[in-house]
């Protein structure tokens, strides 16, 4: 692509056929074809309708409790000696993390679409948890995909996501986990295609999900956008976010796509390190592919397999990425990097000691890479951290990892 | 004329019925999956689908997703079943072999590379199972000027203005899909079936084959009555998975597998 076509770039995709560039689309079997079209019609009428968005923002600020706050990470700027860091706090949202902001809106459409069933793939729980919990304060039947592997890993969520009346489907087949259940979700999903509201957990899957699901998490960076101004008195320099599917990322970077002078990093899970094959880091060490329904880099062997993936997190531990954040790493308008589980488990402890906030692990990545690059950065330099969800979840596994038993 | 068409014409000209079994390449193992398919044109297969193996075959059920683990398991490769291609080819120059899978391997070799070489192993059709028309454009084209068919699934959930364009994408047979689900799941609703064939009837002349829940005799008796043929897959992936872990297997052990299409291949006749 020649430079002028680059400058004459907007950030307003998908295009019609759900195209971000060359990544997105919609590759799923014939039978899905009419739900996802059926998606996108109903999508199309009720995004311009002020009514729907009154609904989701009362939503929003009375059961999840928005805004969450831009808080000053005081203890911690000073401890790196750099750039004034900030924190988004979605940590503070009810049931603890980002996700909550999409299936509240998801759910909303499930509602209106008339279906009464609603599935849902997780990793970590957390997506799970957040559905489980819409299905509850909306009264719709939960099932809830979980690879067996991960079931172990997040114990508390699964039990969870039961208290919350959900029916948790232990995912036995390929690797055991978050993709596994994405395939199963899927096969249910063509089954009970009549009756089913499938709701993707992150930007990913088939046209329109990586655009809806980017509508509803963009109240992070409109509220983050506000808030700058008016607490700092202009934008901020640099905005980091974890990414695994993408979609706490996606919605602080969206809304600050068009103003320039604002860099974004996004920082995948390095898991063992980049150069040791285990990790989570397909826009840092992946290539373009075909997965769930969208075109998009991914971790794949020399034959076209997916490859298992590894992270100390979860939720980051999957072989996939939004098709959105694979155009604008290609636009170069905003910079992938990676931190390892070393780094993450280093920044969890600094952040929970320095601020008294306990982040969740996938969080950790990005104020891993957010720490070490603040140290380098000059004290008029602001820097915003996406806080996507609390570590609550998370102890067990540190503990564990520290030779602890609870 | 192509292979499929040519073998197509002929079963239908004579009353008969195409019957299609599935088997996924290098399940057990690349030099079983040979001998089975030949053992499979012994019971009387019109065209043979091979499917590609990938990590993820989100349209397909449990019995499938086992055969595609144990060739994994293998190490198979979309290269190594476009070779099973070029070695039954050895032997056998007339039966049809369709490859059956999903993209992401084709992506990783290359649409040229893979068009160029099913050229060259003599493959005569492509079922790509997540590349709807929309998203085919490129090999599609690539695979046709190649004069290779390619194949599209119909639903019973595809409106009937795409199926129109379904079809006008598809050379070869047109292949519906029986039920929402997956493959190898339950077939309940036969008047369904019939009400939508009868409807694609009148939208295109292309051979109509019905695939996904077909389990045996009974069931593909009563989709061949409907239809030009009939695709049969987890059953007979179900019987392979019998073969697994056995050091040597006997032919007396492939031809009791592939003894179900015998079964079939009667009653689907006694359809016609």
């Amino acid at each position: 692509m020649s430079e002028a076509e680059l400058n004459s770039m907007t950030f307003d995709g998908p295009d019609e056929s759900g195209h971000f560039g060359p990544y997105g689309g919609i590759f799923v079997g014939e039978t899905l074809i009419a739900a996802v079209e059926e998606l996108q019609a109903v999508y199309q009428e009720l995004s311009s309708n002020e009514d729907f968005w009154r609904e989701y923002d009362s939503q929003l600020k009375h059961y999840v409790g928005r805004p969450s706050p831009l808080y000053f990470a005081e203890r911690l700027t000073s401890h790196c000696g750099g750039a004034q860091i900030y924190l988004k706090r979605e940590d503070l949202n009810h049931t603890g993390a980002h996700k909550v902001n999409n299936t509240i809106g998801q759910a909303l459409l499930a509602k209106h679409m008339g279906k009464s069933r609603i599935i849902a793939e997780t990793g970590a729980g957390q997506h799970g948890v957040a559905s489980a919990t819409v299905a509850a304060r909306l009264g719709l039947e939960c099932h809830v995909y979980m690879g067996a592997e991960d079931i172990v890993r997040q114990a508390p969520n699964v039990y969870r996501m039961k208290l919350l009346g959900a029916n948790v489907v232990s995912v036995d087949s390929g690797s055991r986990t978050l993709k596994d259940a994405m395939n199963e979700a899927l096969r249910d999903w063509a089954t009970n295609v009549d009756n089913t509201y499938y709701i993707i957990g992150t930007v990913a899957g088939p046209h329109p999900y990586p655009q809806l699901v980017r509508d509803f998490q963009c109240v992070i960076g409109r509220e983050a956008r506000a808030q700058s101004l008016e607490q700092i008195g202009r934008l901020p320099d640099t905005l980091i976010a974890c990414v695994g599917g993408g979609s706490n990322a996606i919605g602080l970077f969206h809304p600050f796509l068009e103003d320039e002078q604002v860099a974004m990093i996004g920082v995948e899970a390095g898991g063992r390190g980049l150069d040791t094959g285990e990790h989570a880091a397909p826009l840092n060490a992946g290539v373009p592919g075909v997965l769930h329904g969208n075109r998009t880099y991914l971790m794949t062997d020399d034959a076209g397999q997916i490859k298992e993936t590894h992270s100390v997190s979860a939720g980051l531990d999957y072989p996939g990425v939004g098709p959105e954040h694979a155009w604008l790493k290609d636009l170069e308008r905003v910079k992938y990097v990676a931190a390892t589980d070393a780094e993450a488990l280093d920044a969890f402890h600094k952040l929970t000691r320095l601020e008294g906030i306990i982040p969740a692990l996938e969080s950790s990545h990005a104020v891993a890479y957010g720490m070490k690059l603040a140290a380098d950065m000059d004290n008029s330099h602001c820097l915003i951290i996406n806080l996507s969800g609390r570590g609550d979840k998370d102890i067990e596994t540190v503990a564990k990892i520290e030779g602890i038993t609870l | 004329m192509s292979r499929i068409a040519a073998v197509t014409q002929r079963a239908l000209q004579k009353g008969s019925k195409l019957l299609i079994p599935y088997l996924v390449a290098g399940d057990p193992n690349l030099e079983t999956t040979k001998k089975l398919m030949h053992s499979l044109v012994d019971c009387g297969a019109d065209i043979i689908e091979l499917g590609i193996p990938f990590s993820d075959p989100s349209s397909d059920g449990p019995v499938i997703q086992r055969g595609v683990e144990r060739s994994l398991a293998q190490g198979t490769s979309l290269a190594d079943t476009l070779q099973i291609v070029n070695e039954f080819r050895q032997q056998d120059q007339v039966t049809p072999i369709v490859l059956m899978g999903y993209l992401n391997p084709i992506e990783t070799m290359g649409y040229e590379a893979f068009t160029q070489r099913a050229v060259d192993v003599d493959v005569d059709g492509v079922l790509v199972v997540d590349m709807p028309p929309a998203e085919s454009t490129t090999l599609h084209q690539m695979l046709r000027n190649a004069s290779i068919d390619t194949i599209y699934l119909v639903a019973p959930t595809t409106h009937p203005d795409r199926a129109v364009t379904i079809a006008q994408h598809s050379t070869g047979y047109l292949y519906y899909v029986s039920l929402k689900g997956v493959t190898g799941a339950a077939l309940t609703d036969h008047a369904s079936v019939q009400k939508n064939i009868e409807a694609l009837r009148k939208l295109t002349d292309l051979p109509i084959v019905i695939g996904f829940g077909i389990k045996d005799g009974d069931s593909a008796r009563a989709m061949a009555q409907q239809s030009d043929g009939v695709v049969i897959g987890s059953a007979l992936v179900a019987r392979i998975g019998e073969l697994t872990g056995l050091d040597a297997i006997s032919l007396e052990q492939i031809t009791a597998t592939t003894d179900i299409i015998k079964e079939v291949r009667q009653a689907v006749n006694s359809a016609s």
